[in-house]
Protein backbone atom coordinates (compact mmCIF):
# COMPACT_ATOMS: atom_id res chain seq x y z
CA UNK A 1 0.00 0.00 0.00
CA UNK A 2 1.26 3.50 -0.91
CA UNK A 3 -0.08 6.68 -0.49
CA UNK A 4 -0.48 7.47 -4.39
CA UNK A 5 -3.03 4.23 -4.49
CA UNK A 6 -5.90 5.93 -5.33
CA UNK A 7 -4.62 7.21 -8.80
CA UNK A 8 -2.34 3.86 -8.89
CA UNK A 9 -5.65 1.39 -8.83
CA UNK A 10 -7.25 3.29 -10.99
CA UNK A 11 -4.77 3.72 -13.69
CA UNK A 12 -4.47 -0.12 -13.45
CA UNK A 13 -7.52 -0.52 -13.98
CA UNK A 14 -7.56 1.56 -16.82
CA UNK A 15 -4.09 -0.77 -18.10
CA UNK A 16 -5.94 -3.67 -17.94
CA UNK A 17 -9.05 -2.73 -20.63
CA UNK A 18 -6.46 -1.19 -22.88
CA UNK A 19 -4.60 -4.71 -22.74
CA UNK A 20 -7.53 -6.00 -24.09
CA UNK A 21 -8.43 -3.88 -26.90
CA UNK A 22 -5.28 -5.55 -28.49
CA UNK A 23 -6.66 -9.25 -27.79
CA UNK A 24 -8.44 -11.28 -30.26
CA UNK A 25 -12.39 -11.11 -29.98
CA UNK A 26 -13.96 -14.76 -29.00
CA UNK A 27 -16.91 -13.95 -31.02
CA UNK A 28 -17.95 -16.26 -33.69
CA UNK A 29 -19.82 -14.69 -36.38
CA UNK A 30 -22.72 -17.39 -35.52
CA UNK A 31 -24.80 -18.25 -38.98
CA UNK A 32 -21.62 -18.13 -40.69
CA UNK A 33 -18.76 -19.99 -38.30
CA UNK A 34 -20.95 -22.40 -36.06
CA UNK A 35 -19.27 -23.42 -32.77
CA UNK A 36 -18.83 -27.12 -32.53
CA UNK A 37 -20.98 -28.66 -29.39
CA UNK A 38 -20.33 -30.58 -26.72
CA UNK A 39 -20.17 -34.43 -27.19
CA UNK A 40 -22.71 -34.57 -24.67
CA UNK A 41 -24.92 -32.07 -25.74
CA UNK A 42 -28.50 -32.68 -25.50
CA UNK A 43 -30.13 -30.96 -28.65
CA UNK A 44 -33.18 -32.09 -31.47
CA UNK A 45 -33.72 -35.70 -31.21
CA UNK A 46 -33.06 -38.32 -33.80
CA UNK A 47 -34.12 -42.02 -34.20
CA UNK A 48 -31.64 -44.11 -34.77
CA UNK A 49 -31.23 -46.99 -37.35
CA UNK A 50 -29.30 -50.12 -37.38
CA UNK A 51 -26.67 -51.04 -39.77
CA UNK A 52 -29.13 -52.70 -42.39
CA UNK A 53 -31.41 -49.65 -41.96
CA UNK A 54 -34.09 -51.14 -39.72
CA UNK A 55 -35.27 -48.71 -37.07
CA UNK A 56 -33.84 -49.26 -33.22
CA UNK A 57 -37.45 -47.94 -32.27
CA UNK A 58 -39.57 -50.71 -30.88
CA UNK A 59 -42.51 -48.98 -30.03
CA UNK A 60 -42.56 -49.56 -26.14
CA UNK A 61 -43.52 -46.06 -25.06
CA UNK A 62 -40.97 -45.91 -22.22
CA UNK A 63 -39.48 -42.62 -23.49
CA UNK A 64 -43.06 -41.44 -23.40
CA UNK A 65 -43.50 -42.80 -19.45
CA UNK A 66 -40.00 -41.35 -18.77
CA UNK A 67 -41.02 -37.79 -20.28
CA UNK A 68 -41.47 -35.24 -17.71
CA UNK A 69 -42.96 -32.89 -20.13
CA UNK A 70 -45.55 -35.42 -21.69
CA UNK A 71 -43.85 -34.04 -24.94
CA UNK A 72 -43.61 -37.45 -27.05
CA UNK A 73 -46.63 -39.97 -28.04
CA UNK A 74 -45.67 -43.09 -29.67
CA UNK A 75 -48.28 -45.52 -31.05
CA UNK A 76 -46.96 -48.67 -32.48
CA UNK A 77 -47.84 -51.53 -34.71
CA UNK A 78 -47.18 -55.15 -35.20
CA UNK A 79 -44.19 -55.81 -37.86
CA UNK A 80 -44.48 -58.51 -40.29
CA UNK A 81 -41.87 -60.17 -42.33
CA UNK A 82 -43.57 -58.48 -45.47
CA UNK A 83 -43.72 -54.99 -43.77
CA UNK A 84 -40.79 -54.88 -41.53
CA UNK A 85 -39.79 -51.59 -39.51
CA UNK A 86 -37.69 -53.22 -36.65
CA UNK A 87 -36.15 -56.34 -35.68
CA UNK A 88 -38.00 -56.94 -32.90
CA UNK A 89 -41.90 -57.77 -32.54
CA UNK A 90 -43.47 -54.33 -32.90
CA UNK A 91 -42.49 -51.01 -34.55
CA UNK A 92 -43.84 -47.19 -34.23
CA UNK A 93 -46.52 -46.54 -36.39
CA UNK A 94 -46.63 -42.67 -34.98
CA UNK A 95 -43.68 -41.11 -33.10
CA UNK A 96 -44.39 -37.39 -32.34
CA UNK A 97 -42.19 -35.28 -30.33
CA UNK A 98 -43.76 -31.36 -29.89
CA UNK A 99 -40.64 -29.27 -29.68
CA UNK A 100 -42.17 -26.56 -27.12
CA UNK A 101 -42.93 -28.61 -24.54
CA UNK A 102 -39.70 -30.73 -24.76
CA UNK A 103 -37.26 -29.50 -22.33
CA UNK A 104 -34.36 -31.20 -23.58
CA UNK A 105 -33.38 -33.22 -20.55
CA UNK A 106 -32.59 -36.66 -22.07
CA UNK A 107 -34.74 -39.29 -19.69
CA UNK A 108 -35.92 -40.31 -22.57
CA UNK A 109 -32.62 -41.38 -23.82
CA UNK A 110 -32.31 -43.20 -20.84
CA UNK A 111 -35.02 -45.01 -20.61
CA UNK A 112 -34.74 -46.29 -24.29
CA UNK A 113 -34.01 -49.66 -23.62
CA UNK A 114 -32.88 -50.33 -27.48
CA UNK A 115 -30.98 -46.45 -27.90
CA UNK A 116 -32.77 -45.69 -30.73
CA UNK A 117 -33.73 -42.11 -29.36
CA UNK A 118 -30.89 -39.92 -29.25
CA UNK A 119 -30.70 -36.33 -28.70
CA UNK A 120 -28.60 -34.97 -31.48
CA UNK A 121 -26.42 -31.53 -32.11
CA UNK A 122 -29.08 -29.14 -34.05
CA UNK A 123 -30.19 -26.67 -31.81
CA UNK A 124 -31.60 -24.51 -34.37
CA UNK A 125 -35.13 -25.08 -33.77
CA UNK A 126 -37.91 -22.09 -34.99
CA UNK A 127 -41.26 -22.69 -36.03
CA UNK A 128 -44.06 -20.02 -37.38
CA UNK A 129 -46.53 -21.88 -35.58
CA UNK A 130 -47.39 -24.13 -33.05
CA UNK A 131 -48.60 -26.90 -35.34
CA UNK A 132 -44.97 -27.34 -36.83
CA UNK A 133 -43.50 -27.66 -33.71
CA UNK A 134 -44.58 -31.13 -33.44
CA UNK A 135 -41.73 -33.51 -35.35
CA UNK A 136 -43.43 -36.52 -36.61
CA UNK A 137 -41.66 -39.50 -37.28
CA UNK A 138 -40.30 -38.99 -41.25
CA UNK A 139 -38.83 -35.68 -39.51
CA UNK A 140 -36.98 -37.34 -36.80
CA UNK A 141 -35.96 -40.52 -38.61
CA UNK A 142 -32.35 -40.85 -39.28
CA UNK A 143 -32.05 -40.62 -43.25
CA UNK A 144 -30.47 -43.57 -44.96
CA UNK A 145 -27.78 -44.11 -47.24
CA UNK A 146 -29.03 -46.35 -50.35
CA UNK A 147 -32.75 -46.50 -51.08
CA UNK A 148 -32.74 -50.25 -50.18
CA UNK A 149 -32.33 -49.93 -46.33
CA UNK A 150 -35.73 -47.91 -46.51
CA UNK A 151 -38.26 -49.17 -43.90
CA UNK A 152 -40.78 -50.44 -44.50
CA UNK A 153 -38.18 -53.33 -45.92
CA UNK A 154 -39.50 -56.70 -47.13
CA UNK A 155 -37.23 -59.62 -45.04
CA UNK A 156 -37.15 -63.42 -45.63
CA UNK A 157 -39.32 -65.00 -43.15
CA UNK A 158 -37.77 -66.33 -39.87
CA UNK A 159 -34.53 -64.39 -40.09
CA UNK A 160 -36.47 -61.99 -37.10
CA UNK A 161 -38.28 -63.06 -34.31
CA UNK A 162 -39.21 -61.10 -30.96
CA UNK A 163 -35.60 -62.03 -29.72
CA UNK A 164 -33.88 -60.86 -32.26
CA UNK A 165 -33.23 -56.97 -31.07
CA UNK A 166 -29.42 -56.70 -30.52
CA UNK A 167 -28.21 -56.82 -26.99
CA UNK A 168 -27.34 -53.21 -25.85
CA UNK A 169 -23.68 -52.61 -25.12
CA UNK A 170 -22.81 -49.86 -22.08
CA UNK A 171 -23.25 -46.35 -23.61
CA UNK A 172 -19.92 -44.75 -24.68
CA UNK A 173 -20.01 -40.54 -23.58
CA UNK B 1 -24.75 44.74 -41.69
CA UNK B 2 -27.90 42.84 -40.64
CA UNK B 3 -29.63 44.21 -44.03
CA UNK B 4 -27.30 42.04 -45.61
CA UNK B 5 -28.83 38.57 -46.93
CA UNK B 6 -25.60 37.09 -47.75
CA UNK B 7 -24.73 37.30 -44.24
CA UNK B 8 -27.63 35.84 -43.20
CA UNK B 9 -27.47 33.50 -45.95
CA UNK B 10 -23.66 32.22 -44.77
CA UNK B 11 -25.10 32.05 -40.48
CA UNK B 12 -27.60 29.82 -41.96
CA UNK B 13 -25.37 27.95 -44.24
CA UNK B 14 -22.90 27.51 -40.96
CA UNK B 15 -26.12 26.52 -38.97
CA UNK B 16 -27.15 23.75 -40.95
CA UNK B 17 -23.48 22.69 -41.33
CA UNK B 18 -22.74 22.57 -37.33
CA UNK B 19 -26.52 20.75 -36.85
CA UNK B 20 -25.92 18.51 -39.54
CA UNK B 21 -22.40 17.42 -38.07
CA UNK B 22 -23.61 17.07 -34.52
CA UNK B 23 -26.64 14.49 -36.24
CA UNK B 24 -23.94 12.24 -37.79
CA UNK B 25 -21.66 12.91 -34.88
CA UNK B 26 -24.41 11.40 -32.65
CA UNK B 27 -25.17 8.90 -35.03
CA UNK B 28 -21.69 7.57 -35.55
CA UNK B 29 -20.67 7.95 -31.90
CA UNK B 30 -23.04 5.52 -31.12
CA UNK B 31 -21.73 3.32 -33.57
CA UNK B 32 -18.19 4.19 -32.31
CA UNK B 33 -19.08 3.42 -28.81
CA UNK B 34 -20.25 -0.17 -29.64
CA UNK B 35 -17.48 -0.65 -31.40
CA UNK B 36 -15.15 0.02 -28.67
CA UNK B 37 -16.88 -1.13 -26.23
CA UNK B 38 -17.05 -4.34 -27.85
CA UNK B 39 -13.24 -4.66 -28.27
CA UNK B 40 -12.47 -4.47 -25.18
CA UNK B 41 -14.51 -6.93 -23.84
CA UNK B 42 -13.20 -9.00 -26.45
CA UNK B 43 -16.20 -8.65 -28.76
CA UNK B 44 -16.41 -7.69 -31.92
CA UNK B 45 -19.54 -5.32 -31.94
CA UNK B 46 -22.18 -4.18 -35.03
CA UNK B 47 -20.96 -5.52 -37.72
CA UNK B 48 -23.73 -6.87 -39.63
CA UNK B 49 -25.40 -3.64 -41.51
CA UNK B 50 -22.96 -2.51 -44.34
CA UNK B 51 -19.27 -2.82 -43.79
CA UNK B 52 -17.88 -2.80 -40.38
CA UNK B 53 -21.44 -2.25 -39.73
CA UNK B 54 -21.79 0.92 -40.69
CA UNK B 55 -24.87 1.36 -41.53
CA UNK B 56 -26.14 0.17 -37.61
CA UNK B 57 -26.88 3.78 -36.65
CA UNK B 58 -29.83 4.32 -39.83
CA UNK B 59 -30.88 0.88 -38.97
CA UNK B 60 -31.68 1.78 -35.57
CA UNK B 61 -32.83 5.02 -36.27
CA UNK B 62 -35.16 3.08 -38.74
CA UNK B 63 -36.49 0.89 -35.29
CA UNK B 64 -36.71 3.84 -33.20
CA UNK B 65 -39.26 6.02 -35.48
CA UNK B 66 -41.53 3.14 -36.20
CA UNK B 67 -41.30 1.66 -32.25
CA UNK B 68 -44.66 2.31 -30.58
CA UNK B 69 -44.73 5.32 -28.07
CA UNK B 70 -46.76 5.04 -25.41
CA UNK B 71 -47.82 7.74 -22.26
CA UNK B 72 -47.85 7.07 -18.77
CA UNK B 73 -51.27 6.86 -17.59
CA UNK B 74 -51.32 9.70 -15.78
CA UNK B 75 -48.55 11.24 -17.13
CA UNK B 76 -48.62 15.25 -17.67
CA UNK B 77 -48.82 15.04 -21.10
CA UNK B 78 -47.53 18.46 -21.90
CA UNK B 79 -44.58 18.63 -19.63
CA UNK B 80 -44.01 14.93 -20.71
CA UNK B 81 -44.04 15.50 -24.51
CA UNK B 82 -41.96 18.85 -24.00
CA UNK B 83 -38.89 17.75 -21.65
CA UNK B 84 -36.74 15.83 -24.32
CA UNK B 85 -36.97 18.81 -26.81
CA UNK B 86 -36.30 20.84 -23.67
CA UNK B 87 -33.25 18.48 -23.56
CA UNK B 88 -32.45 18.08 -27.05
CA UNK B 89 -31.89 21.67 -28.21
CA UNK B 90 -29.74 23.37 -25.38
CA UNK B 91 -27.13 20.39 -26.56
CA UNK B 92 -27.20 21.14 -30.26
CA UNK B 93 -27.14 25.46 -29.65
CA UNK B 94 -24.44 24.44 -27.37
CA UNK B 95 -21.79 24.30 -30.03
CA UNK B 96 -22.67 27.43 -31.79
CA UNK B 97 -19.65 29.34 -30.10
CA UNK B 98 -16.73 26.32 -30.69
CA UNK B 99 -14.50 27.16 -33.19
CA UNK B 100 -13.48 24.82 -35.91
CA UNK B 101 -11.18 26.08 -38.56
CA UNK B 102 -9.93 29.61 -39.54
CA UNK B 103 -11.25 31.15 -42.25
CA UNK B 104 -10.88 30.86 -46.42
CA UNK B 105 -11.65 33.12 -49.21
CA UNK B 106 -14.96 31.72 -51.30
CA UNK B 107 -17.22 34.32 -53.96
CA UNK B 108 -14.94 37.13 -52.51
CA UNK B 109 -16.16 37.47 -49.30
CA UNK B 110 -13.82 36.07 -45.63
CA UNK B 111 -16.33 32.71 -44.36
CA UNK B 112 -14.68 32.44 -41.11
CA UNK B 113 -15.57 28.40 -39.57
CA UNK B 114 -17.01 29.35 -36.66
CA UNK B 115 -20.67 30.47 -36.33
CA UNK B 116 -20.25 32.74 -33.71
CA UNK B 117 -17.26 34.60 -31.96
CA UNK B 118 -18.88 36.29 -29.04
CA UNK B 119 -16.94 37.90 -26.54
CA UNK B 120 -18.30 35.83 -23.25
CA UNK B 121 -18.56 32.84 -25.47
CA UNK B 122 -17.39 30.35 -21.89
CA UNK B 123 -20.11 32.51 -19.93
CA UNK B 124 -22.37 31.54 -23.09
CA UNK B 125 -21.15 27.63 -23.01
CA UNK B 126 -21.43 27.32 -19.04
CA UNK B 127 -25.74 28.63 -18.63
CA UNK B 128 -26.74 26.66 -21.42
CA UNK B 129 -25.26 23.55 -20.20
CA UNK B 130 -26.87 24.42 -16.85
CA UNK B 131 -29.78 24.60 -18.76
CA UNK B 132 -30.04 20.87 -19.95
CA UNK B 133 -30.81 19.72 -16.80
CA UNK B 134 -34.13 21.05 -16.87
CA UNK B 135 -35.22 18.71 -19.28
CA UNK B 136 -34.23 15.81 -17.44
CA UNK B 137 -35.92 17.36 -14.34
CA UNK B 138 -38.86 17.79 -16.07
CA UNK B 139 -39.11 14.79 -17.84
CA UNK B 140 -38.28 12.36 -14.26
CA UNK B 141 -41.25 14.79 -12.87
CA UNK B 142 -43.57 14.29 -15.24
CA UNK B 143 -43.23 10.43 -16.20
CA UNK B 144 -45.47 9.97 -12.88
CA UNK B 145 -43.20 7.31 -12.09
CA UNK B 146 -41.38 7.07 -8.54
CA UNK B 147 -37.74 5.56 -10.55
CA UNK B 148 -37.98 8.26 -13.64
CA UNK B 149 -38.34 11.08 -10.45
CA UNK B 150 -35.58 9.88 -8.71
CA UNK B 151 -33.76 9.93 -11.83
CA UNK B 152 -34.35 13.00 -12.41
CA UNK B 153 -33.43 14.81 -8.81
CA UNK B 154 -30.17 12.83 -8.48
CA UNK B 155 -29.79 13.96 -12.24
CA UNK B 156 -30.44 17.69 -10.92
CA UNK B 157 -28.20 17.96 -7.49
CA UNK B 158 -25.46 16.04 -9.60
CA UNK B 159 -25.31 18.92 -11.89
CA UNK B 160 -25.18 21.70 -9.40
CA UNK B 161 -22.83 19.34 -7.38
CA UNK B 162 -20.27 19.07 -9.89
CA UNK B 163 -21.06 23.01 -11.99
CA UNK B 164 -18.63 24.56 -9.43
CA UNK B 165 -15.86 22.59 -10.08
CA UNK B 166 -16.79 22.33 -14.01
CA UNK B 167 -16.97 26.53 -13.99
CA UNK B 168 -13.72 26.91 -11.62
CA UNK B 169 -11.67 24.87 -14.51
CA UNK B 170 -13.33 27.21 -17.03
CA UNK B 171 -12.05 30.08 -15.01
CA UNK B 172 -8.77 28.65 -15.08
CA UNK B 173 -8.59 28.52 -18.66
CA UNK B 174 -10.04 32.22 -18.99
CA UNK B 175 -7.50 33.59 -16.76
CA UNK B 176 -4.72 31.46 -18.81
CA UNK B 177 -6.41 33.08 -22.05
CA UNK B 178 -7.57 36.34 -20.42
CA UNK B 179 -10.08 36.72 -22.50
CA UNK B 180 -13.42 34.87 -22.91
CA UNK B 181 -13.68 34.55 -25.89
CA UNK B 182 -13.10 30.88 -27.62
CA UNK B 183 -11.55 32.25 -30.10
CA UNK B 184 -9.19 33.99 -28.16
CA UNK B 185 -8.34 30.97 -26.11
CA UNK B 186 -7.72 28.97 -29.08
CA UNK B 187 -5.12 31.95 -29.90
CA UNK B 188 -3.28 32.00 -27.07
CA UNK B 189 -2.79 28.01 -26.83
CA UNK B 190 -0.57 28.45 -30.48
CA UNK B 191 2.60 28.69 -28.37
CA UNK B 192 1.30 25.69 -25.74
CA UNK B 193 -1.40 23.92 -24.63
CA UNK B 194 -3.03 25.05 -21.50
CA UNK B 195 -3.12 21.23 -20.65
CA UNK B 196 0.99 21.76 -20.26
CA UNK B 197 0.17 24.51 -18.24
CA UNK B 198 -2.55 23.41 -16.11
CA UNK B 199 -2.76 19.60 -16.41
CA UNK B 200 -4.44 19.44 -12.82
CA UNK B 201 -7.28 22.15 -14.27
CA UNK B 202 -7.75 19.51 -17.55
CA UNK B 203 -8.34 16.43 -15.50
CA UNK B 204 -10.93 18.68 -13.34
CA UNK B 205 -12.87 19.45 -16.32
CA UNK B 206 -12.40 16.37 -17.29
CA UNK B 207 -14.36 14.62 -14.31
CA UNK B 208 -16.63 17.46 -14.14
CA UNK B 209 -17.76 17.06 -17.69
CA UNK B 210 -18.44 13.27 -17.19
CA UNK B 211 -20.50 14.08 -14.36
CA UNK B 212 -21.82 16.89 -16.58
CA UNK B 213 -23.22 14.80 -19.25
CA UNK B 214 -23.97 11.74 -16.82
CA UNK B 215 -21.59 9.17 -17.76
CA UNK B 216 -19.83 6.54 -16.10
CA UNK B 217 -18.82 5.98 -13.53
CA UNK B 218 -21.07 8.97 -12.90
CA UNK B 219 -24.39 7.93 -14.85
CA UNK B 220 -26.60 7.79 -11.56
CA UNK B 221 -29.31 9.54 -12.85
CA UNK B 222 -29.89 6.58 -15.14
CA UNK B 223 -28.19 3.78 -13.01
CA UNK B 224 -30.38 0.30 -14.32
CA UNK B 225 -30.25 -1.56 -11.01
CA UNK B 226 -31.45 1.04 -9.00
CA UNK B 227 -33.44 2.80 -11.27
CA UNK B 228 -34.32 1.19 -14.21
CA UNK B 229 -33.49 3.42 -16.63
CA UNK B 230 -34.03 6.77 -14.75
CA UNK B 231 -35.51 9.89 -15.93
CA UNK B 232 -36.19 8.07 -19.43
CA UNK B 233 -37.86 5.12 -17.85
CA UNK B 234 -40.86 5.98 -19.66
CA UNK B 235 -40.21 6.88 -22.41
CA UNK B 236 -40.23 4.89 -26.01
CA UNK B 237 -40.03 5.57 -29.78
CA UNK B 238 -38.56 8.77 -30.65
CA UNK B 239 -39.16 10.64 -27.78
CA UNK B 240 -36.43 8.29 -26.06
CA UNK B 241 -34.18 8.30 -29.01
CA UNK B 242 -34.43 12.55 -28.56
CA UNK B 243 -32.75 11.80 -24.67
CA UNK B 244 -30.66 9.34 -26.17
CA UNK B 245 -29.45 12.14 -28.73
CA UNK B 246 -29.09 14.71 -26.58
CA UNK B 247 -27.08 12.83 -24.04
CA UNK B 248 -24.41 11.74 -27.21
CA UNK B 249 -24.67 15.19 -28.75
CA UNK B 250 -23.63 16.58 -25.36
CA UNK B 251 -20.76 14.36 -25.36
CA UNK B 252 -19.52 15.36 -28.41
CA UNK B 253 -19.92 19.19 -27.42
CA UNK B 254 -18.56 18.63 -24.14
CA UNK B 255 -14.98 16.93 -26.04
CA UNK B 256 -15.26 20.14 -28.23
CA UNK B 257 -14.97 22.04 -25.71
CA UNK B 258 -12.54 20.32 -23.91
CA UNK B 259 -10.30 20.28 -26.66
CA UNK B 260 -10.93 23.82 -27.18
CA UNK B 261 -9.88 24.76 -23.68
CA UNK B 262 -7.17 22.35 -22.95
CA UNK B 263 -6.26 20.85 -26.02
CA UNK B 264 -5.26 23.35 -28.71
CA UNK B 265 -9.31 23.93 -30.29
CA UNK B 266 -8.60 23.58 -33.98
CA UNK B 267 -5.16 24.20 -33.98
CA UNK B 268 -2.32 21.67 -35.36
CA UNK B 269 -0.51 19.82 -32.92
CA UNK B 270 2.68 20.81 -31.41
CA UNK B 271 4.76 18.91 -33.27
CA UNK B 272 3.46 19.92 -36.59
CA UNK B 273 3.75 23.75 -36.14
CA UNK B 274 5.62 25.38 -39.26
CA UNK B 275 5.65 22.93 -41.12
CA UNK B 276 3.05 21.87 -44.27
CA UNK B 277 0.43 20.25 -41.83
CA UNK B 278 0.09 23.39 -39.96
CA UNK B 279 -3.41 25.53 -40.12
CA UNK B 280 -2.27 28.55 -40.96
CA UNK B 281 0.39 27.12 -43.95
CA UNK B 282 -0.32 28.27 -46.85
CA UNK B 283 0.85 27.47 -50.36
CA UNK B 284 0.40 28.14 -54.51
CA UNK B 285 -0.87 25.63 -56.91
CA UNK B 286 -0.55 27.01 -60.10
CA UNK B 287 -2.92 30.54 -60.20
CA UNK B 288 -4.40 28.96 -57.16
CA UNK B 289 -3.42 30.59 -53.44
CA UNK B 290 -4.56 27.89 -50.93
CA UNK B 291 -4.22 28.38 -47.38
CA UNK B 292 -4.43 25.13 -44.60
CA UNK B 293 -7.92 26.41 -43.19
CA UNK B 294 -9.66 22.73 -44.27
CA UNK B 295 -7.03 21.29 -42.22
CA UNK B 296 -8.67 23.40 -38.35
CA UNK B 297 -12.28 20.78 -38.54
CA UNK B 298 -10.12 17.84 -39.49
CA UNK B 299 -7.97 18.35 -36.13
CA UNK B 300 -11.01 19.37 -34.10
CA UNK B 301 -12.47 16.21 -35.00
CA UNK B 302 -9.05 14.16 -34.02
CA UNK B 303 -8.99 15.74 -31.24
CA UNK B 304 -12.59 14.77 -30.06
CA UNK B 305 -12.00 11.52 -31.17
CA UNK B 306 -9.73 10.41 -28.60
CA UNK B 307 -10.74 12.61 -26.20
CA UNK B 308 -14.41 10.48 -26.86
CA UNK B 309 -12.61 7.82 -26.50
CA UNK B 310 -11.24 8.57 -23.23
CA UNK B 311 -14.63 8.55 -22.31
CA UNK B 312 -15.77 4.95 -24.28
CA UNK B 313 -12.88 3.66 -22.26
CA UNK B 314 -13.17 5.22 -18.63
CA UNK B 315 -17.01 3.85 -18.92
CA UNK B 316 -15.81 0.29 -19.90
CA UNK B 317 -13.22 0.52 -16.70
CA UNK B 318 -14.76 2.17 -13.64
CA UNK B 319 -17.65 0.66 -11.90
CA UNK B 320 -20.44 3.46 -10.68
CA UNK B 321 -19.64 5.24 -7.45
CA UNK B 322 -21.91 4.91 -5.08
CA UNK B 323 -24.35 8.50 -4.96
CA UNK B 324 -23.43 10.02 -1.29
CA UNK B 325 -19.39 9.32 -2.66
CA UNK B 326 -20.56 11.34 -5.70
CA UNK B 327 -21.79 13.65 -3.63
CA UNK B 328 -18.80 14.27 -1.22
CA UNK B 329 -16.38 13.62 -3.79
CA UNK B 330 -17.86 16.93 -5.71
CA UNK B 331 -18.00 19.07 -2.82
CA UNK B 332 -14.94 18.21 -0.48
CA UNK B 333 -12.23 17.21 -3.46
CA UNK B 334 -13.29 18.50 -6.19
CA UNK B 335 -14.56 22.38 -5.18
CA UNK B 336 -11.72 22.90 -3.00
CA UNK B 337 -9.38 21.18 -5.26
CA UNK B 338 -10.16 23.56 -8.44
CA UNK B 339 -10.49 26.76 -6.06
CA UNK B 340 -7.08 26.10 -5.00
CA UNK B 341 -6.31 25.25 -9.02
CA UNK B 342 -7.53 28.98 -9.58
CA UNK B 343 -5.69 30.70 -7.00
CA UNK B 344 -2.27 28.89 -8.03
CA UNK B 345 -3.16 29.89 -11.90
CA UNK B 346 -4.48 33.54 -11.09
CA UNK B 347 -0.91 34.00 -8.39
CA UNK B 348 1.33 32.73 -11.01
CA UNK B 349 -0.07 34.97 -13.80
CA UNK B 350 0.02 38.35 -11.44
CA UNK B 351 3.22 37.72 -10.12
CA UNK B 352 4.80 37.06 -13.55
CA UNK B 353 3.13 40.05 -14.99
CA UNK B 354 4.83 41.92 -11.76
CA UNK B 355 8.37 40.48 -11.16
CA UNK B 356 8.61 40.03 -15.36
CA UNK B 357 9.50 36.54 -14.88
CA UNK B 358 8.40 33.41 -16.75
CA UNK B 359 9.70 31.84 -13.61
CA UNK B 360 6.28 32.48 -11.96
CA UNK B 361 4.34 31.08 -14.95
CA UNK B 362 6.06 27.85 -15.35
CA UNK B 363 6.12 27.65 -11.49
CA UNK B 364 1.98 26.67 -12.20
CA UNK B 365 1.97 23.48 -13.09
CA UNK B 366 4.60 21.80 -11.00
CA UNK B 367 2.75 23.96 -8.08
CA UNK B 368 -0.80 22.25 -9.12
CA UNK B 369 0.63 18.88 -9.21
CA UNK B 370 1.95 19.16 -6.06
CA UNK B 371 -1.49 20.36 -4.77
CA UNK B 372 -2.88 17.57 -6.42
CA UNK B 373 -0.83 15.47 -5.44
CA UNK B 374 -1.73 16.49 -1.66
CA UNK B 375 -5.16 15.72 -2.57
CA UNK B 376 -4.84 12.26 -3.27
CA UNK B 377 -2.98 12.01 -0.13
CA UNK B 378 -5.47 13.41 2.04
CA UNK B 379 -8.15 10.81 -0.01
CA UNK B 380 -6.23 7.76 0.76
CA UNK B 381 -5.65 9.40 4.37
CA UNK B 382 -9.64 9.37 3.78
CA UNK B 383 -10.07 6.08 2.61
CA UNK B 384 -7.86 4.64 5.48
CA UNK B 385 -9.38 5.97 8.11
CA UNK B 386 -12.64 4.45 7.15
CA UNK B 387 -11.34 0.86 6.49
CA UNK B 388 -9.71 1.29 9.96
CA UNK B 389 -13.25 2.29 11.81
CA UNK B 390 -14.99 -0.54 9.68
CA UNK B 391 -12.69 -2.92 11.32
Amino acid sequence: MSVLDPVVELARGLWTTLKMMVEKPVTYQYPEQKREVRPRFRGRHVLKRYDNGLEKCIGCSLCAAACPADAIFVEAAENTDERRFSPGERYASTYEINMLRCIYCGYCEDACPTEAIVLGDNYELSFFDRRSAIYDKAMLLEPVQTPEMLTPQKVEPGKYNRRSVPEMKDPQD
Amino acid sequence: MLSDWTLWLEWFIKALVVIFALLTGFAYLTWYERRALARIQSRIGPNRAGPFGLLQPIADAVKLIFKEELTPGRADRIIFFWAPVITLVPSIIIAAVIPWGTSFTAFGRNITLYLADINVGVLYLMSIASIAVYGIVLAGWSSNNKYAMLGGLRSSAQMISYELALGLSFVTAIILANSMSLLEIVKEQEKVWFVVIQPVGAVIFWIATLAEVNRAPFDMPEAEQELTAGYHSEYSGMKFALFFMAEYQKMIVICAIAATLYFGGFREFWFLKNTIFSVDYSWTLGSWHITNWFLGPLYLLLKVVLLLFGMIWVRATWPRIRYDRLMSFGWKVMLPLSLAITFITATGIVFADQFQSQLFFWAIPFVSILVGLFTVVMIYRELRRKAYERA
